[in-house]
């Protein structure tokens, strides 16, 4: 099972892109609504990606950028467009392989 | 000097739902090409054909700008922002997704099918206030010549979105010869032939062919049938 750390501040929005994430069946999403939880949780697991949603600032953004190469230098993190997006798929798989 | 990228009609990715067929320049939901996933900020170019009374449910975007073209039929919007309109042919529709929107788009005539493109560009500033936007094109009378329905500009003709590109549409006779000029350095063009025969830059297009044309400040079209195509504008780097 891949894991995947899905960050971003709007519930519904996070709570569509998890079940689309967990219904491949190879994937499995975990939610982060904010920088903190985002820190705490890469701590907790062994994620294969991180995923950016909208809410954060840019400077949030930045910050765990910078926390994620410092604790989980090998975690690639790609920004993501909404769970009706159709991208979902192509940016983990060109993220992840 | 011009660096090119052509994308053959019927090398596009093509997703069949019944309710809806989709024709994919880039790679989109279950279609997935690494060599093809976007031009510059273009990321989804989808030719998309919606059966009568069918249409896309509510769902979810954030932070990309989405434009839809009608090409035949007619398309009903909702949105999370109490936006209710229909948008056909001769129109474009706008939505800065931002900080997130959910929408839905119906087909709700049973008698004939829905055909537009629809296309998403990633912003050049993220988590914006969303927006909707829908404007009439008044081209119909617009030949041999280039109508703008995009920039970056509130004040300039077309929609607006929050990226550094230029969208034009436009129907050509045969045997014209026009320039087109770009905006911007460090932008690129994609050439999307809609209908007729052209050629670019040596290369001759067909039907829904695709031609990513950067490196270059303008390039020529000339026309071998009656055409009408579609031009965007876009950052290549962003």
């Amino acid at each position: 099972m891949i894991e995947i750390l899905i960050i971003g501040t709007n519930q519904p929005i996070m709570e569509t892109v998890k079940r689309l994430i967990d219904r491949d069946g190879k994937w499995f999403a975990t939610i982060a609504f904010s920088y903190q939880e985002a820190c705490e949780l890469c701590l907790e697991k062994d994620f294969s990606l991180a995923l950016f949603g909208g809410g954060l600032t840019g400077e949030e953004e930045k910050e765990l950028q910078t926390y994620f190469s410092q604790v989980k230098p090998k975690l690639p993190i790609v920004k993501h467009y909404g769970g009706g997006s159709g991208l979902l798929y192509a940016e983990i798989y060109q993220a992840i392989g | 000097m011009a660096q090119t990228v052509l994308h053959r009609a019927d090398t596009r990715g093509v997703a069949d739902h019944g309710w809806l067929k989709s024709f994919q320049s880039f790679s989109f939901s279950g279609y997935y090409n690494p060599e093809r996933i976007n031009f510059g900020a273009l990321r989804v170019l989808n030719d998309d054909i919606v059966t009568g009374g069918k249409g896309f449910g509510e769902h979810p975007h954030d932070n990309m700008e989405i434009i839809s073209i009608p090409l035949e039929g007619e398309l009903t919007h909702k949105d999370s922002m109490g936006n209710v309109a229909t948008i056909k042919a001769g129109e474009i529709q706008l939505m800065s997704a931002g900080t997130g929107i959910y929408h839905s788009e119906y087909n709700l005539d049973p008698s004939k099918p829905a055909k537009f493109l629809q296309i998403w560009l990633f912003p050049n500033k993220r988590n914006v206030e969303p927006r909707y936007d829908q404007i009439i094109l008044n081209n119909d009378d617009v030949r041999n010549q280039f109508v703008q329905v995009l920039s970056p500009n509130q004040d300039d003709e077309g929609v607006w979105i929050y990226q550094d590109a230029w969208f034009n549409l436009g129907k050509f006779d045969e045997n014209i010869t026009t320039n087109y000029n770009l905006h911007q350095k460090g932008n690129g063009v994609y050439v999307f032939l809609l209908k007729g025969k052209i050629k670019i830059n040596g290369q001759v297009l067909d039907n829904r062919d695709g031609f990513g044309i950067w490196d270059t400040e303008t390039f020529e079209i000339t026309t071998l049938a009656d055409s009408e195509l579609l031009l965007m504008e876009v950052p290549m780097t962003f």
